[in-house]
């Protein structure tokens, strides 16, 4: 009996020694909180306005938070909770669209839009090569000039 | 490169600026006419079968599965709704009018007790033939509601075709609703 | 009847725009002196008209005069006197004839300041901002009437939304409209430059200080906005990604482009055509921000209520001036002719580069944020684009902007030897190489990259004013001297550099950010980081239109306890709603930051606890930015210079 009571003394340090904390309900490592984070910060939270679950105070996100942190701990990866979300609440949950057809404007914009201002600075670097044209009074003004 | 070519590539950002301002233009007129709502959700379900759950009744009313409502006699409303709700007293009485007009209406109290739950029923009135409690908002999640009041339309066959988030108002009732009812009946 | 005399005020003042706008315009044209002087004195009294209009509004709110349905919707007697007047801006009526008012603002500075223009060209420019400002006084006064009444008047207001009283908000809306609005003088330039189809040297000196003037407060503005909500909404964040904001930071993004543009037409005649697209493109982009935030197309935290009429004539606004000005630029564009040649190594070249990636950038902001309305209308689909998305495609295409950005203020014009240069940098680049490899070893490779690219940005700028003063090359008083003797704009040009470094110093910091959200007894500690944090206790005071609960917290390190902190949680009685007000502590490198998010049923308080290292570098680096530009203006070359002396010897040559 002393033995057990002792044990039980000794759980705390157990979990200061694998840094567990507790997070909306759940218990986990702080490695697992971590992954957990990072999920949540992919996730929106659909009561509010442009906020991460993470960053939110609303009942549901917490709610979310938790289920979460329930699946980190059992070891599901994180497609596979990702993908749950975007079950019950469809795509518009991920802060990140998808790559599909329908995003590759998206997502090829950076390389677009590299792509036309270098084309844009290419073609003005090479007009400037020639001088500008000169017009009939300058011209007729030049030969005057060269005449003399 | 060509003079004419370069005088049409500096027509390029007046041409962005006119598919841009098409765009927006369309977009304003889509919300005057309620077509168009930023801040909705499609739900996933739609096209589905509500998913798996069992909930028990509260208020001294008989609770539900999905299983119950896998094959309706007519087309049905499953609404989610909860006492602390101000919208929900809101379309109280239109719920009324449905269910006196003969449509089948199970609810689904949302992270509610029974005591509030009576007190609103008898006040509100009760327009509910079946009341589910979902007390710890997990069926919920699997339904993908996000706030409450939300009210699902489901078939004959048990397949949800349509959901509402909000209130239901009589606008929504005569634009969306009956020419659903007429649809599926 | 003072608000009377206001709306009134309103109604001259839409008239006296659209007579500036004709007069300015189509003066010229006319050869007649008086019409050309008639333009400034038009914006003169403009301005009065739209000043006296504003200050009504401003007296209505501190009298909290109800009968005037603005102030009885936003305000009420309870209200502290300041915030009766900063929330004369804090809604959408208000802010546009905020807005309005530096849109006058801007017309007056250039009538008065404007001196050393030539006639017509002013003339031109204040005749371009006339027109813009008719049309948002029109909009002000038929659509958004900040002068509607109410009879009879309620009792008291309807209250002000408890996150607005704050002092931020009497700041942040003010500077950054002057920022946003502030470009449309560069807009005016770049159109008036179009009518008459030229733009030289000259252009380029005059436009500078306007755009640069406008840069500053936009810079001061952002900055702000973000200090704003880092202490005020409660979670540590700076930077959210919200369109609100990314319509903020577009116009920011094109106008250190047009700044950098300037630059190069002032002294080398090239990118011509660049920089006057570039001043369109910021204040388009200005007013695409006011159109999307007002007219509630988009799904952000701070929009005013969706108003789609009110979005349909602001988007007539949008198509008379964008569309207008993009259409001059595509038929007089091509007639303007560069002279300018310049090597592939050279200080042009890396402008352009800078311009390209910046460029890209605000077309990677913009079309994340217009995604989601675009694809709901193409696509039907509803679909999100947040900071995830933002992050990972911007903070790659910033990174070759930190590189450059070290080589570029020591590059010759024309053409350089870049060897020479890289020599010359071995401390920046070493310095930069050896903080990187030290946060690296702890295996934060982004934060590792970040501060090296930003130590790489303040030690190359601080090479590039040690070179100028020839630093332990001549003797230190030496030095010294050459260093007061330096012309302002490139000690502006450095210290912008500087601050921008800083910046980056501080964002990389901030992905060190620890967090940790604790429910404590009194009596309790939890631990983040390096610091033991304590409840000690949880007491209630009172507020003048509020009560609250206050946390006592205590910080302890190794050596004991060193800071006590009161986060509180404020009840607003007449909105019946919930503030959290953080309670930050600085030491200028690193924040500690604890908010009183909760009272959980069992008693006790849920505290959210941050460690921010380098947070306070963020804004610091936002105000040096500001601060260099200040500096730049404030120097004589850029306000005082060729086209004078031109004007005083046409003069003389025509007596």
């Amino acid at each position: 009996m002393r033995r057990f009571l002792f044990l039980l003394l000794l759980l705390p340090a157990f979990a200061l020694a694998q840094d567990m904390v507790t997070r909306d309900g759940v218990t986990l490592t702080q490695a697992q909180e971590t992954r957990a984070e990072s999920i949540g910060d992919q996730l929106r939270c659909l009561v509010c306005q442009n906020e991460s679950i993470e960053d939110s105070n609303a009942k549901l996100a917490g709610q979310l938070r938790g289920i979460i942190r329930t699946q980190v701990v059992q070891g599901e990866p994180d497609r596979q909770i990702l993908n749950y979300m975007v079950q019950r609440y469809g795509i518009f949950v991920l802060l990140k669209p998808p790559i599909s057809p329908l995003t590759w404007l998206l997502y090829a914009m950076p390389v677009l839009a590299l792509i036309v201002g270098f084309a844009a600075f290419w073609f003005g670097r090479r007009r400037n090569a020639t001088p500008a044209p000169l017009n009939e009074t300058e011209a007729a003004r030049l030969e005057d000039l060269l005449r003399e | 490169m060509s003079p004419l070519r370069r005088r049409l590539l500096f027509g390029v950002p007046l041409a962005v600026a006119v598919a841009g301002g098409e765009g927006f233009y369309l977009l304003l007129r889509r919300m005057r006419e309620q077509k168009y709502d930023p801040h909705a959700l499609p739900s996933p379900l739609i096209g589905k079968r509500p998913p798996a759950f069992s909930l028990p009744g509260i208020a001294g009313m008989q609770g539900f599965s999905n299983t119950d409502i896998a094959a309706p006699s007519k087309p049905m409303l499953v609404n989610w709704f909860a006492s602390w709700c101000i919208p929900c007293e809101q379309e109280a009485a239109i719920l009324g009018k449905l269910a006196s007009g003969g449509l089948n209406i199970w609810g689904i109290a949302y992270e509610d007790d029974a005591q509030s739950l009576k007190t609103f029923l008898s006040s509100n009135g009760n327009p509910y033939q079946r009341l589910a409690a979902d007390a710890d908002g997990t069926t919920a999640i699997n339904w993908g509601v996000y706030g409450v009041p939300e009210t699902y339309f489901i078939d004959k066959t048990g397949i949800v075709r349509w959901r509402y988030a909000g209130a239901l108002t009589d606008d929504v009732v005569a634009s969306s609703l009956n020419p659903l009812l007429e649809r599926y009946s | 009847m003072i608000p009377e005399l206001g709306h009134f005020a309103l109604a001259c003042a839409v008239a006296l725009a659209f007579a500036q706008g004709v007069v300015g315009i189509f003066g010229p044209s006319l050869r007649d002196a008086r019409a050309l002087f008639a333009a400034p004195v038009l914006a003169c009294s403009h301005f009065a008209a739209v000043g006296t209009a504003f200050l009504a509004l401003v007296w209505a709110g501190i009298v909290s005069d109800f009968t005037v349905e603005n102030i009885a919707d936003f305000s009420s007697a309870a209200v502290p006197l300041m915030y009766r007047i900063s929330g004369v801006w804090g809604n959408h009526d208000g802010s546009i004839l905020l807005w309005c008012l530096i849109l006058s603002l801007c017309g007056l500075a250039v009538a008065l300041f404007g001196g050393e223009l030539p006639a017509s060209l002013r003339a031109r420019v204040l005749g371009v901002l006339g027109l813009v400002s008719g049309g948002f006084l029109l909009f002000t006064l038929t659509v958004s009437d900040p002068f509607t009444r109410l009879w009879p008047p309620p009792l008291d207001g309807a209250g002000m939304n408890p996150i607005l009283q704050d002092p931020g908000l009497a700041f942040h809306p003010p500077v950054l409209y002057t920022g946003y609005v502030g470009f449309s003088v560069a807009f005016a330039f770049a159109i008036a430059a179009l009518i008459e189809g030229r733009v030289d040297a000259a252009f380029g000196r005059w436009v500078r200080p306007w755009a640069l003037l406008s840069w500053c407060f936009l810079t001061g503005g952002i900055a702000l906005g973000s200090w704003w909500s880092y202490y005020t909404l409660g979670w540590g964040g700076y930077w959210f990604w919200d369109p609100v904001e990314n319509a903020a930071l577009l116009p920011w993004l094109t106008g250190t482009a047009l700044l950098h543009c300037a630059i190069v037409v002032e002294k080398r005649e090239a990118l011509k055509a660049w920089t006057v697209l570039l001043a369109i493109a910021t204040f388009s982009l200005s007013l695409c921000g006011t159109f999307l935030v007002r007219s509630g197309i988009l799904n952000s935290v701070h929009s005013f209520a969706a108003a789609p009429d009110q979005g349909m004539f602001i988007l007539a606004l949008l198509g008379l001036t964008i569309g207008g000005s993009l259409l001059l630029f595509a038929i007089r564009a091509p007639v303007l002719a560069a002279t300018g040649i310049y090597a592939p190594i050279s200080r042009e070249s890396a402008l352009v580069l800078n311009n390209v990636f910046l460029c890209a950038i605000a077309a990677v902001v913009f079309t994340g944020t217009l995604y989601p309305p675009f694809a709901n209308l193409l696509f039907g689909v509803q679909l999100s684009v947040g900071a995830p998305f933002f992050n990972q495609t911007v903070l790659p295409l910033a990174a070759p902007i930190i590189v450059t950005m070290g080589f570029g203020p020591l590059l010759a014009w024309k053409r350089a030897d870049f060897w020479p240069v890289v020599q010359r940098l071995y401390l920046a680049g070493g310095v930069a190489a050896v903080v990187f490899l030290v946060v690296a070893a702890d295996r934060h490779v982004i934060a590792a990259l970040g501060l090296a690219g930003g130590a790489w940005v303040v030690l190359a700028a601080c090479t590039d004013l040690a070179q100028r003063v020839r630093l332990f090359r001549v003797p230190l008083g030496q030095s010294l001297a050459r260093l007061f003797a330096l012309p302002r704009a490139a000690i502006g040009a450095a210290l912008g550099h500087i601050g921008f470094g800083v910046t980056v110093l501080g964002i990389a910091g901030m992905t060190l950010a620890l967090q940790t959200v604790a429910v404590l007894q009194p009596g309790q500690s939890t631990r983040l980081g390096n610091y033991v944090w304590t409840l000690t206790n949880i007491h209630d005071e009172p507020g003048p239109n509020y009560s609250q609960h206050v946390a006592d917290v205590t910080v302890a390190d190794t050596h004991g306890v060193f800071l006590n902190l009161h986060p509180s949680r404020r009840f607003f009685t007449a909105q019946h709603s919930i503030t959290n007000d953080a309670a930050i502590h600085t030491n200028g490198f690193r924040d500690l930051y604890v908010v009183f998010a909760d009272e959980p049923a069992g008693g006790g308080a849920e505290l959210r606890i941050n460690d921010h290292p380098m947070a306070p570098e963020i804004w610091l680096g936002g105000l040096i930015m500001a601060l260099g530009g200040f500096c730049s203006l404030s120097d004589r070359r850029l306000r005082v210079g060729a086209p004078s002396r031109r004007k005083k010897m046409t003069e003389a040559v025509a007596s």
